[in-house]
């Protein structure tokens, strides 16, 4: 009797293995993003909603409004909304809703048919979203850097904490999107829910309103979930110190921020791979071929 | 084109060490599948030799899918016992998917992706399974010339053709090197041109590289060209098996006698053909021309096989097909 590892002795090479799907992830990854600058529709994706948000920010800036006791624009504190805004998207939604395209088209199941492929294929999707949040982050603030004063580009502790930040908050986005896109069977449902659930996350979450004037059980279900805390975060990375007077105990909470996003990340870590090994399981050639049956005979 | 009987069966003492206890390389027994209150399969048994090509025929809804997917470790059986490469597909571990090969029905993933790209990717989760004997993953170039597709290795794969995107898909398959290939429906939808270069891509395979394929079709000429060993699946259950020429010879009406006869044209069913035409040469002598004896194809044997079935007669269609056994 032959236990699951086959011909092959067990140990040594379950450890080669997993280093080879992960660099398979990372070389899949890599091929993804690469596309993105090679062709048009990919940067078409991608790139509106950051351009569209300069455009917006610079109108308000052109305004040269500041806010009260500050040398700060509104601008200023918008553009950190704008970048929170950026990640949650590609963290949730675009994660999610790939999720389910790709369980739809068979993309899932041909890592299914693959030693290791789910983990190799969960690393190039992780890949390709921190690449994208990257991108979408360095055009926004190399735009931010010329015309809004206020913003804290100049300190190292600035791009430290935003690192960390936005690679803990994007990590603590990875279940929700994982489980929003692991729950719907067609593309067409899963966006319905996703939005909304996401629009409703972004309005307890105080991303561009102060959430400290929000009333209390708002507050409390806010700081439930990431998407306050790496507001927050970013918002203490980009802006100078005295507007920490505006949040919740009129401070930063930095160690709350590394502790709960820890935590949520902790737990997409442990949780993402068992959700796409369990949407996984349900995916078997039939069912995908049923589903293109569905999706031709609606004419898309 | 190498002649299929001529292959040797492999030696008991070449073969691998996983199997050196057991020369099959699947091993169903009473094998059920029930969905609700349907029984899908009730009671498949049947076993592969290393490097056989067995082909699971049968009507829409026989379960010839579901039977595949169960042995791909993709779906969970309800009960009997499975063993694919001696593992219970329902527990396989990665080291075990790395040695057999699916080829899936493939529609959009990785359009955007180049032929190459794509080969070079997803064969690199195999060389951690590489061994002496199986050297994995393919040689990309090799594999890419292999199905083909050389012209097309840079192309992106939507812009492939139907037939070039199965071919891929058959790449795709067999990239690990697999001991072991399914291969489900392979050929709906292909034009008679593509339908060849994919039959001489199989013979290709089994010949040089000594995989067992498991196919499913319900095309009667595939299954013909390409069977060491058919098994006929209707109604959840296998109801015949052997290969094309056995199953065709167990018809009651077995051949097909044409002749003319002062410019008439004659078709007569005949059990004992060689008889037949005795007593026709006997009876007209030099006036039979154009004379022509045909066995009776698999399809009409298939047909007749499965009306035989679903008139209500399970038992009367394995009382006549399921003795042929190689």
């Amino acid at each position: 009797m032959t236990d699951g590892a086959g011909a092959v002795g067990a140990g040594p090479v379950r450890g080669r293995a997993t280093q080879a799907a992960m660099r398979a992830g990372l070389q899949h990854g890599w091929i993804e993003l690469s596309h993105c600058f090679t062709m048009f529709e990919d940067a078409f994706e991608i790139l509106p909603m950051p351009l569209l948000s300069i455009v917006a920010l610079l109108v308000i800036d052109a305004k040269h409004a500041h806010l009260p006791g500050t040398h700060s624009s509104i601008g200023s504190t918008v553009l950190a909304g704008v970048l929170v805004t950026n990640v949650i998207a590609n963290g949730i939604i675009v994660f999610g809703m790939r999720l389910t395209a790709e369980r739809e088209d068979g993309t899932l199941l041909r890592a299914k048919a693959t030693p290791n492929g789910v983990l190799g294929y969960l690393t190039g999707r992780i890949v390709v979203t921190s690449g994208t949040i990257m991108l979408t982050v360095v055009c926004l603030l190399m735009v931010g850097l010329a015309p809004f004063s206020g913003l804290a580009l100049g300190r190292a502790a600035t791009w430290l904490t935003l690192a960390w930040v936005l690679a803990l908050g994007l990590l603590a986005m990875l279940p929700i999107g994982a489980v929003l896109g692991s729950l719907f069977r067609s593309v067409r449902s899963a966006a319905i829910v996703v939005m909304l659930g996401t629009m409703v996350l972004f309005g307890i979450s105080g991303i561009f309103t102060p959430i400290a004037t929000q009333p209390t059980w708002m507050q409390w279900a806010g700081q439930a979930f990431p998407p306050y805390w790496l507001g927050l975060g970013v918002r203490s990375a980009l802006l100078p110190a005295n507007l920490a007077a505006v949040e919740i105990g009129h401070s930063w909470r930095p160690l709350a921020t590394a502790g709960v996003l820890g935590a949520w990340a902790i737990a997409g870590l442990v949780l993402a791979p068992v959700l796409l090994r369990r949407a996984a399981r349900r995916e078997a050639g039939s069912s995908v071929a049923a589903r293109r049956e569905r999706v031709l005979s609606r004419g898309i | 084109m190498v002649l299929k009987g001529a292959r040797p069966l492999p030696e008991p003492g070449l073969s691998r060490p996983a199997d050196s206890d057991d020369e099959s390389v699947i091993d169903v027994r009473d094998l059920r599948m029930r969905y609700g209150k349907t029984d899908v399969l009730n009671g498949v048994s049947f076993t592969a030799r290393r490097g056989e090509v067995l082909v699971v025929l049968g009507p829409n809804g026989a379960g010839k899918t579901t039977a595949i997917e169960i042995l791909e470790g993709f779906r969970i059986r309800s009960a009997g016992q499975v063993r694919v490469l001696g593992v219970d597909p329902a527990h396989g571990g990665e080291g075990w998917r790395a040695r057999i090969g699916v080829v899936l029905q493939s529609w959009r993933d990785h359009g955007k992706w180049r032929v190459r790209e794509l080969l070079a990717n997803l064969g690199s989760y195999y060389a951690p399974y590489s061994s002496p004997e199986a050297s994995r993953p393919w040689d990309t170039d090799e594999l890419i010339a292999l199905v083909g597709l050389t012209e097309h290795a840079n192309q992106r794969i939507r812009q492939l053709s139907g037939g070039q995107r199965r071919r891929l898909d058959v790449a795709v398959g067999i990239v690990g090197r697999p001991e072991l290939l399914f291969l489900d429906e392979p050929t709906a939808g292909f034009d008679p041109e593509a339908r060849r270069e994919f039959h001489d891509l199989v013979h290709r395979l089994t010949d040089q590289e000594e995989a067992t394929i498991l196919l499913t079709t319900h095309d009667l000429d595939e299954a013909e060209k390409l069977a060491d060993r058919i098994l006929i699946l209707a109604g959840g259950s296998i109801i015949a098996e052997g290969s094309a020429d056995e199953l065709s010879r167990r018809m009651p009406a077995e051949a097909e006698v044409r002749w003319s006869r002062d410019g008439q044209r004659f078709v007569h069913p005949a059990g004992d053909p060689a008889g037949f035409v005795r007593e026709l040469f006997r009876q007209y002598g030099g006036s039979v021309e154009d004379l022509e004896v045909s066995r009776v194809s698999l399809e009409e044997t298939y047909m007749a096989l499965v009306r035989q079935f679903e008139s209500g007669d399970g038992q009367g269609a394995e009382r006549t097909f399921g003795a042929v056994t190689s």
